[in-house]
């Protein structure tokens, strides 16, 4: 392993080309700029052989990605927020093709207002699209991820598409070292696309057909049931990703300080890494605080979760987005995981369009749970309300 | 059916659902008659008259929903096709 | 942890400041982490850029607000902004300004004052300050040393924007060195 030091964007660009792309369609937006930039110019200088497919819109990328895909090449597109918003029709069509595409989110606010700046609730917007969603804590997870969502998204016991969650800014333009993997490693793990079913003209099929009433529902359930077994996909190649790249994927939850927590912090993204500081210096101040990342948002790893907070007394969600009129995406899904428990659970909605989120914070929220005060936006401007 | 991953479908499926089994009634070809002009191949709305290498035409009954379309349209000088109701 | 809040305008190099001098540290063995404070992309407007030095791999992600250092670009700056906001004890602030002012700095912060504009003019032609401050830095924090500023410099510019660059910053990180301010 050889750390570099780069920016998030361009660690990205380097591992896609890794991933060998047949295909890449994108159309640029902030902060997912660089990340295309990046590929574009990999494919001009001859280091990847891929079509890059310039197109006027996200709508026009994506699509353009399922009709690669369904012609049986391996496809990467990237897009955030408003870009995501507008591809909205072909996300869900993308998925319910059941086309192995990979596409990175620049995790961004949604308008209005319009914000440039970070939150998640562009990807948590698509929560039901039967798209597979990892969140990423760092850079080194934001590549490592892309590398397995190929395995797992490939596998024709799966055939999903995956988005790979990475925080705007945050970390799409942080320059930290990272591992770049080998081309030989990267070969060894994913090996060549091969397609389940493709686009031939000598082997004719059609791609989109409508389903009537008779059969609607059983697509929808065999698609349910695909993401469901992606859990267990990512388990057994997050462990293979361990045995080529040593780093451990197998768990789709990971967990700081949690054994012998009191109260455990749930999050999801680059928020856990000033948890984490924020967890060490409560410890010392003799708070028995613990962390549970969420990795893998869809599918919802509910098991693991209810069995992880099992022994703690407090369950504190920081939601980086809002269902409004609700709760918090993450909130609302770990109260289905631990329902039955007598654990409490506290929702916190905070960072949402760039606010920085410092340690205090996290202490402050901890705080506040203990009082009993919770479900609620947190670190509102009261002058300004 | 077991179904496609991802809906999918081979090509011809079409072929398998026979569309002509609700129509009230049918039409009958007069091959005397007939002038072979072809007008009823080419207004035919289902595509389900076919012509033959002696020039006659064929009218494949599992998809002809029974417009009449082809009884109407026959010049006047033949009228060589009739329309005649289904027994039900 | 070590943190450095680096004070700029939209144009003047301030986050390729911060990048560099990540890579330098990193290069030199030490964990950083180099970041903008994400703002409006127009040329003037205030930036900042944040580094962050350490032992360990770095997992905080929000901004600088205690710094040990910090780098103002722009004097001009410092009617609009509190750059010196929660500054440590034994801090150190480095400003570039050709007049001598009386700042009111927070206790135990060393001031070093340095017409980063002059060099660069004189050493690169253009009012850019980057390279010049990032050598001043150098000296002054010991944070990063000369060759892998250097390095980093002529990776990111090249031959000959990195000659003149290095050369206002050699020449900074001497007066720092030396105290010939």
């Amino acid at each position: 392993m050889t750390l570099q030091i780069m920016e998030g964007s361009i660690a990205i660009a380097e591992t896609v080309r890794l991933c060998r792309p047949q295909v890449i369609s994108a159309y640029p937006i902030t902060p997912q700029t660089h990340i295309v930039e990046g590929l574009a110019s990999i494919v001009a200088d001859g280091r990847l052989d891929a079509e890059y497919i310039c197109v006027e819109s996200e709508f026009s990328a994506l699509s353009a990605c399922i009709g690669a895909s369904a012609a049986g090449s391996r496809v990467y597109s990237a897009t955030t927020s408003q870009g995501l918003a507008l591809m909205t029709e072909v996300v869900f069509n993308s998925a319910g093709m059941r086309l192995p595409i990979v596409m990175g989110i620049a995790n961004r606010a949604i308008s209005a207002p319009l914000s440039i700046w970070n939150d998640q609730q562009d990807s948590i917007m698509m929560r039901d699209s039967g798209w597979l969603q990892l969140y990423a804590e760092d850079n080194q997870e934001a590549l490592d991820m892309h590398i397995l969502a190929y395995k797992v998204c490939e596998d024709h016991d799966i055939l999903l598409p995956a988005f790979v969650c990475f925080d705007g800014f945050i970390l799409s333009h942080v320059y930290e070292p990272v591992d770049i993997p080998t081309q030989e490693q990267v070969d060894k793990f994913l090996g060549e696309f091969k397609p389940y079913q493709k686009l031939d003209v000598n082997d004719p099929i059609s791609f989109g057909m409508y389903a009537t009433p008779e059969y609607y529902l059983e697509f929808r359930y065999e698609h349910d049931a695909a993401v469901k077994r992606a859990a267990d996909a990512l388990r057994k190649y997050g462990k293979e990703f361990k045995d080529v790249f040593g780093r451990d994927y197998s768990e789709l939850i990971t967990t700081y300080k949690l054994d012998d927590a009191e109260t455990a912090i749930v999050a999801m993204g680059s928020i856990c890494g000033t948890v984490k500081d924020a967890i060490d210096e409560m410890r010392k101040d003799g708070k028995k605080v613990g962390l549970l990342s969420i990795r893998c948002f869809r599918p919802f790893p509910s098991t693991d979760i209810a069995k992880a907070l099992s022994k703690v007394n407090t369950v504190v969600v920081l939601d980086k987005n809002v269902s409004l009129g609700a709760k918090g995406a993450v909130a609302i899904e770990v109260k289905e995981a631990c329902y039955g428990s007598d654990v409490k659970i506290y929702d916190y909605i905070l960072g949402l369009g760039g606010r920085d989120v410092r340690k205090k914070d996290i202490k402050a929220i901890v705080d506040l749970a203990e009082k009993g005060k919770g479900d609620m936006f947190y670190g509102l401007r009261q002058e300004v309300l | 059916m077991s179904l496609g991953i991802g809906c999918t479908a081979r090509p011809g499926n079409s072929r398998n659902n026979k569309t002509g089994s609700w129509r009230v009634f049918y039409p009958v070809m007069d091959h005397d008659k007939c002038t072979k002009c072809g007008t009823c191949q080419l207004i035919c709305p289902e595509g389900c008259i076919t012509v033959n290498p002696d020039k006659t035409y064929t009218i494949d009954l599992d998809f002809c929903k029974g417009c009449g379309m082809c009884a109407k349209e026959c010049p006047d000088k033949a009228k060589a096709i009739t329309m005649i109701q289904e027994e039900k | 942890m070590r943190e450095l809040r680096i004070h700029g305008r939209g144009g003047q190099g301030s986050v390729t400041a911060a990048e560099l001098i990540a890579t330098a540290a990193f290069t030199a063995g030490v964990y950083s982490q180099a970041f903008p404070a994400f703002g409006v992309e127009r040329r003037g407007a205030p930036v900042q850029a944040f580094v962050r030095f350490s032992d360990e791999k770095i997992r905080l992600r929000s901004q600088v607000y205690e710094p040990d250092y910090i780098i103002v670009q722009d004097s001009t700056l410092i009617r609009d902004v509190n750059v010196f906001a929660g500054m440590k004890d034994g801090g150190i602030a480095i400003i570039n300004t050709e007049k001598k002012a009386e700042y009111n700095i927070p206790k135990g912060v060393k001031l070093i004052i340095i017409d980063a504009t002059k060099i660069a003019l004189e050493e690169i032609g253009l009012p850019i300050t980057n390279t010049t401050l990032m050598g001043a830095f150098a000296a002054a924090s010991g944070e990063i040393s000369l060759d892998a500023l250097k390095d980093a410099i002529f990776d990111r510019f090249g031959e000959k924007l990195g000659a003149s660059n290095f050369a206002a910053a050699k020449r900074a990180f001497e007066l720092v060195k030396e105290d010939k301010l």
